[in-house]
């Protein structure tokens, strides 16, 4: 049986970020052929609209207020739920970030239904559609069906494949109006650290430096490194804790999780902890002084070698293939 | 004040996982309490010691579970309450621990609930807002930082890095995240004293809910290992030119680059 899908688009500084066409991506699977609705939520994102068509979206309902500028659980989920009520679908698709995990809960709580958080693959499609997620940090997946209810899922960054992007696609893009009242919470002030370009839960490629890294100028060849292959920086506990980089960096099992095409780790041990957040990484390359580190069990590829000799002789490697 | 910690038993982080007839083994296994959920436990005891009132904690699952919460009694909680379910469902999954923990809580007036802001195991991060939701209190999710001035609150919330600085009122549910604080050891006088803490237990009788109402939405239908990864080719030689056969590789053989 074909459903009429949601998808909630995320906005980020202006711009949707990529897991929204990710959820796009998860969305056709679970229609088998039924709608595509993309909903937008913000102060102004009507704009925003076409480029979720051009990834798949059918159709696109915008609301937008003052309230919804930043998000909070109260605004978003009164809009959202204003959508629910006037567009039924049989499925909703979220991303699984930091707004995602938020709402998502909520957004369950009040359809009464199921939530299926963390996706990371799809099995079948409409009503056999089986959903694959991690559990134990990553060291277990399980499979899980939706029995009863509207099917709700998010989907993990960088895991799903979105659909080809369309600019001869067009869809209807609509705005219905939402009283938003009673929040409960004020954002005062937002305090950035996390570091300009690339987004570390999306981005492709991660270069994580760990106590090997020594100091925070050591992290220097790292982000050089990370620039030229536009990825991430990111870090181990072990950086973190010694002040080398911000906590914002860390990845793990008390991080972030990460799931890039290719992740370098630059003087990382490998501990338990710190691969329960990349140990599902497409490609893992080590780099490490000690040949009986533990990463080199989960790398595809190692250089037991100096970081501060290995990772420049990289970036000018990668500089003349790019060159070329 | 009124303060409840929602607490799960999960694996021990160092925990091997093994998986036999699509589930996970969990004979002679560590259980722990959850490691979010200790943060969580730590602030309710700060928050008591500032401002007065009992901190109850509370978890849903078997009997097992009651080795946790003579841990939280331990580090100073009041009292403990298990919902033992162990006799009476089969197949849960969020939306049921969130409806049997949230009707235990609707008559209990809590000012301030307290919960891990993911389970290191199940993974999902629902089970504190949905009972925020369920009983139409404000949440906060990811906090780094709570202080409490009557029945205002100020809070630091951890937004994937940034930082957002948030006020928001009593009754609140908030779920904690790694900076929020270094949760206490058990003293050995804690341990002691946790033996004559109250400990209540309570069955699915006992709610005033439905066994319709807590029927799992979302089914396990297999649980299993990722596939092992092959030893990883260490590159050999000449520093320079492992450099250029990795750059080589990631290019032609693993065609990431
Ligand atoms: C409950 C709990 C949660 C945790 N959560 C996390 C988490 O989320 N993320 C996380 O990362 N950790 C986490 N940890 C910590 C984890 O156990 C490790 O302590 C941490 O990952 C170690 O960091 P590291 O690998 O950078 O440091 P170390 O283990 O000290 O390793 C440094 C490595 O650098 C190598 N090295 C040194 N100099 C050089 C050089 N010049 N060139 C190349 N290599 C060099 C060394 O050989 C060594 O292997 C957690 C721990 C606990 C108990
Ligand atoms: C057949 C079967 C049997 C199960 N038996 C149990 C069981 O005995 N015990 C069990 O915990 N789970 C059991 N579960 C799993 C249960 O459905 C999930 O653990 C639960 O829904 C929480 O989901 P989560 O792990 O994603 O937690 P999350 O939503 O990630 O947890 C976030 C936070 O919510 C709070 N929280 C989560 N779970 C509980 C809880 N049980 N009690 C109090 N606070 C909690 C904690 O503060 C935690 O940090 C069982 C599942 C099945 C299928």
């Amino acid at each position: 049986m074909t459903k009429k899908v949601i998808v909630l688009g995320e906005v980020r500084e202006g711009a949707l970020r990529n897991v929204s066409f990710e959820a796009i991506g998860a969305a056709k699977k679970i229609s088998v052929g039924g709608e595509i609705v993309a909903v937008l939520l913000g102060e102004s994102i009507q704009s925003l609209g076409a480029e979720m068509i051009h990834y798949g979206a059918d159709r696109v309902v915008t609301v937008e207020h003052p309230h919804l500028k930043s998000y909070t659980s109260d605004g978003f989920s009164q809009a959202f739920m204003a959508v629910v009520e006037s567009e039924k679908p049989d499925a909703v698709v979220f991303g699984h970030t930091a707004l995602g995990k938020d709402l998502s809960p909520k957004v369950a709580s009040k359809l009464k239904s199921g939530l299926v958080s963390d996706v990371t693959g799809i099995e079948g499609e409409g009503d056999g559609a089986v959903f694959i997620r991690p559990i134990f940090s990553g060291k277990a997946f399980e499979k899980v069906k939706v029995k009863d209810g509207i099917v709700f899922v998010t989907v993990r960054p960088n895991n799903i494949e979105p659909l080809a992007h369309d600019a001869s696609r067009s869809g209807d893009v609509s705005s219905i109006s939402v009283d938003i009242t009673n929040l409960r919470t004020i954002i005062k002030e937002v305090v950035r650290k996390s570091s300009e370009g690339v987004d570390l839960s999306e981005a492709k490629v991660v270069i994580a430096g760990g106590r090997g890294v020594k100091s925070e100028e050591g992290f220097e060849p790292l982000k050089e490194l990370a620039k030229v292959l536009n990825g991430a920086v990111g870090a181990s506990r072990g950086a973190c804790d010694a002040d080398y980089c911000d906590y914002s960096l860390q990845i793990g099992q008390t991080g972030k999780v990460v799931t890039p095409d290719l992740y370098i780790a630059a003087g990382i041990s490998g501990a338990i902890q710190h691969l329960a957040g990349m140990s599902n990484s497409k490609i893992i390359v080590a780099i490490n002084k000690d040949p009986e580190a533990n990463i080199f069990k989960v790398a595809d590829y190692g250089i037991v070698g100096d970081l501060f000799e290995v990772i420049p002789m990289l970036t000018e490697e990668f500089k003349k293939l790019k060159a070329n | 004040m009124n303060i409840y910690v929602l607490i799960k038993r999960t694996f021990d982080t160092e925990e091997k996982i093994v998986v036999s007839g699509g589930k996970i083994q969990e004979d002679g296994a560590e259980f722990i309490i959850n490691p979010y959920d200790e943060y969580a436990i730590e602030e309710a005891i700060q928050v008591r010691d500032a401002h007065g009132g009992e901190v109850t904690v509370l978890t849903m699952g078997g009997e097992d579970a009651e080795k946790q919460l003579r841990t939280a009694l331990a580090m100073g909680a009041d009292k403990a309450v298990l919902i033992n379910i162990e006799d009476d469902l089969d197949e849960l999954d969020q939306f049921t621990a969130a409806q049997l923990l949230a009707d235990y809580l609707k008559d209990k007036n809590p000012d301030l609930i307290l919960a891990g802001n993911v389970a290191i195991d199940g993974g999902s991060g629902q089970v504190g807002p949905r009972v925020a939701d369920l009983l139409e209190i404000n949440y906060v999710t990811t906090i780094t930082k709570l202080e409490i001035n009557g029945s205002q609150v100020n809070i630091v919330r951890d937004v994937e890095g940034d930082s957002e600085m948030i006020e928001t009122s009593l009754p609140l549910l908030v779920t904690a995240q790694q900076g929020l604080n270094e949760p206490r050891y058990p003293s050995l006088p804690g341990i002691m004293k946790a033996k004559k803490k109250p400990l209540e237990e309570v069955e699915l009788d006992d709610l005033d809910i439905d066994e319709d109402d807590v029927v799992a939405k979302t089914e396990t239908l297999e649980i299993y290992l990722p596939p092992k990864k092959e030893a990883g080719r260490v590159l050999q030689g000449d520093l320079s030119n492992q450099v250029q056969e990795l750059v080589q590789l990631l290019r032609t053989e693993a065609k990431v680059i």
